[in-house]
């Protein structure tokens, strides 16, 4: 529908933005800011997610970039242009919602047509692209049927192809998924991304199922009390996770508190139970203050090899989990006793007994020293 | 199913039963021709031109003395009265005056009595009078009667009182519709979309005068509208009439309208709030981020979902207004009166119960078809009360 660059894994960065915050706050009552100095450039043509809790303004960000929010303090531009004086329907956006929104009094045909009709497009070509767009979703010959009589996949195919149909360049999905049983949210994914790659739209999806979001992305900004931890693409942000809220959000990790003892360039020293952990410094830390080290379970080698690690510790092995693929292992280490490593199901993991002492292992480069975040928050 | 027994018969006594008696009244009337057999016998040889035979005289001289014995005289004077004014005066002195006429020719004797009796109209209105299952009280209803010849025809413009009323009715049942939905929907919008304590509060608003009393409401607007009422005391204090120009807001169609909007207002709020209840605000912005204009989204997307409400409203509003007796009798004056206020003259001052039983039916009907058309219109299933 829309002509141009297959858009799939365009790069923001290279390209002119299409849509831009710049300095973007929000508040509902004067005192606590929703959004807090928001700075996004989005790419023409890219997939981005807003990912977080509920309550990180992921949601209001989008309402604001609609139109239906007005920003308290910052810039807005879409095209280069801004948006702070331009209602919602002015901004032609394509919009799909998470409870589909889909106007119950209107057969499907006419549904997807009111967007068409209200911009005065004639009959003939209305029908025309009704048709198309039904095809995109896969729904071809159902323009009769009520919303009513369709299931939650089929209405929020509906709700996507109403949102596409009058062609806007930037879509954007308020958890669009949300209201689906699980396989048909996994299928509806994909689909969503093929529908992207083919029309090259931006689009500004909002979700709090980081699952969802890697899937479709091309990057996700992580968001965390109105601000962005971090935003990269799914590898980045589960490989190089800047934050500690961004390591514990996305995927499982080990955290460990301890003090800086020494610093050296991009590595450091840090103490975690008595044991001295070498670490990549990501946090700006200083000798003396207090970090979290994060390490991804399976980068946990159990009786590691001499000298391919430059971490080693003592631990024993408090509880083991078979899951099929991996062995999930839960180990008292550095002090504590809730260190996780995984170990695959392959020939020769070696047998392990509940009890046992053995020595694990880990690589400084999959040893992150980040922000410490209290605590409190690890339950 | 046992447990509704007692409400079916509770509608079956109260509700069902006098329903059925008034309709049977408006078509069936017994009492001349249980009064004056004879004399209606004597009446079918006649052929309507000239006087009838005095056979007739003779039979009617017997029977109206008989039920001058028997204390009836006075409902089939009445009854004759309703056909041609005057009758009742022939049939009392007729009565009294026949005691002292002991045998014929009873024709001379009556005539004597009463001029009236060599009319041959007067002998009309006893035979029409005499019909036990009649369609005359219908046709009065209607404004309309049965010639000497038996042919039907509209009464003389003058005499047209009903269809007029029932006319005005009509207009003014719907104007107050009309009334109700634009006063009623922006608030009902109101209190649908506004935060729940507000919702709660606005919402109260229109139910405490609902459960006032509807007297206490409509005295309350005298008050307000008299001539020297509060209405009329601000518009003179603010300067925008003269005191000699004060307006005459009460005991007129204007007061009738007034109140009875007020009255009904809840009727059309109620259905249309818990319709706009069930609305998701979420419409109006997926029509906004299509495109659509703030008209446009409320015209093809807010409006239609909020039909069966209006119907609903509309429908229960028409139907109380058009059987309105209370606040008509009391601010309506005699240019505010509706049908309904003519129904209860009958019933109560001019006992005449056919005539109220038929104007009762025709609005029966009416209600019903109106009833009918919602329903292949709209679809009765598809009205929320609420």
């Amino acid at each position: 529908m829309i002509a141009g660059s297959n858009g799939a894994e365009g790069d923001g960065r290279s390209q002119a933005k299409h849509v831009e915050f710049e300095g973007v706050s929000k508040s509902y009552d004067g005192h606590t800011l929703v959004v807090d100095d928001l700075n996004l450039g989005i790419g023409k043509g890219e997939f981005v997610t807003l990912l977080g809790p509920s309550g990180s303004g992921k949601t209001t960000i989008l309402m604001m970039l609609a139109g239906f929010q007005p920003a308290t303090s910052g810039v807005i531009r879409i095209g280069g242009r801004s948006v702070q004086d331009l209602p919602p329907r002015k901004r032609g956006i394509g919009m799909v919602f998470q409870n589909y929104a889909l106007f119950p009094h209107m057969t499907v045909g006419a549904n997807l047509a009111f967007p068409l009709e209200v911009r005065g497009i004639a009959e003939e070509r209305r029908r025309e692209r009704v048709t198309r767009a039904l095809d995109l979703v896969r729904l071809g010959g159902l323009e009769d049927r009520r919303p009513g009589q369709l299931s939650g996949g089929q209405q929020q195919r509906v709700a996507i192809a109403r949102a596409l149909v009058f062609e806007p360049e930037l879509v954007l999905m308020d958890e669009p998924l949300g209201a689906l049983d699980r396989s048909l949210r996994e299928e509806m994914q994909y689909e969503i991304r093929s529908i992207h790659q083919r029309l090259g739209v931006t689009v500004v999806y909002v979700t709090h199922d980081q699952q969802e979001a890697m899937v479709m992305s091309d990057r996700i900004a992580v968001l965390n009390g109105g601000r962005i931890e971090q935003i990269a693409g799914a590898e980045g942000l589960y490989e190089e996770p800047e934050r500690a809220f961004v390591a514990r959000f996305i995927g499982e990790n080990n955290r460990l508190h301890g003090e800086v003892l020494l610093v050296e360039d991009d590595l450091c020293e840090v103490d975690v139970g008595g044991e001295r952990i070498r670490a990549f410094r990501i946090a700006p830390c200083g000798v003396g203050d207090t970090v979290t080290l994060s390490i991804r379970p399976e980068r946990i080698a159990i009786k590691p090899q001499q000298d391919l690690y430059h971490n080693e510790v003592d631990a024993v092995v408090e509880d083991m989990t078979f899951l099929g693929d991996h062995l999930r292992v839960r180990l008292a280490a550095c002090g504590r006793r809730d260190v996780v490593a995984k170990i695959p199901n392959i020939v020769g993991h070696g047998a392990m007994m509940v009890g046992d002492p053995i020595r694990i292992g880990w690589t400084v480069n999959d040893c992150r020293a980040l922000d410490f975040e209290g605590e409190e928050e690890i339950a | 199913m046992g447990l509704v027994l007692p409400l079916l018969i509770f509608l079956g006594v109260t509700f069902l039963a006098p329903l059925g008696t008034m309709l049977v009244r408006s078509v069936y009337d017994p009492v001349v021709a249980d009064a004056l057999p004879a004399t209606l016998t004597a009446l079918r040889e006649w052929n309507g031109e000239g006087l009838p035979p005095e056979a007739a005289y003779e039979a009617a001289a017997g029977e109206i003395g008989a039920a001058r014995e028997a204390r009836t005289l006075g409902q089939v004077a009445s009854r004759a009265n309703r056909l041609q004014s005057g009758l009742r005066g022939v049939f009392t002195r007729t009565g009294r005056d026949l005691r002292e006429v002991v045998e014929g020719p009873w024709r001379d004797a009556m005539a004597a009595i009463d001029s009236a009796w060599v009319d041959p109209g007067t002998w009309h209105a006893i035979r029409a009078a005499g019909e036990r299952i009649t369609a005359r009280h219908y046709l009065n209803a209607l404004d309309m009667q049965r010639l000497a010849d038996g042919s039907v025809a509209r009464q003389p413009e003058e005499r047209r009182i009903y269809l007029p009323l029932l006319w005005r009715t009509l207009l003014v049942s719907l104007a107050i519709t009309v009334f109700c939905l634009v006063l009623g929907y922006p608030i009902a919008h109101l209190i649908a979309h506004a935060r729940p304590r507000r919702a709660g509060l606005l919402l109260a608003l229109v139910l405490v005068p609902f459960w006032t009393s509807l007297l206490v409401r409509t005295t309350s607007w005298i008050v307000l509208l008299q001539t020297q009422g509060v209405v009329n005391d601000l518009l003179v204090a603010i300067g925008l009439i003269g005191d000699d120009g004060r307006l005459s807001m009460v005991y007129n169609m204007t007061g009738t309208l007034v109140a009875m909007t007020h009255v009904l207002l809840p009727f059309m709020v109620l259905p249309l709030y818990s319709v706009m209840r069930s609305i998701p605000p979420l419409h109006m912005r997926a029509a906004a981020s299509m495109g659509a204009t703030p008209a446009q989204a409320f015209r093809r997307v807010y409006w239609p979902q909020t039909l069966p409400g209006v119907g609903a409203g509309s429908l229960l509003v028409f139907i109380l207004a058009i059987g309105y007796y209370i606040t008509p009798a009391l601010v309506g004056g005699s240019s505010g009166q509706l049908i309904s206020n003519m129904v209860a003259y009958h019933m109560q001052t001019s006992l005449n119960w056919g005539l109220a039983a038929a104007l009762g039916a025709l609005l029966l009907v009416g209600v019903l078809v109106l009833y009918l058309l919602y329903d292949r219109l709209v679809g009765v299933e598809r009205m929320s009360l609420g």
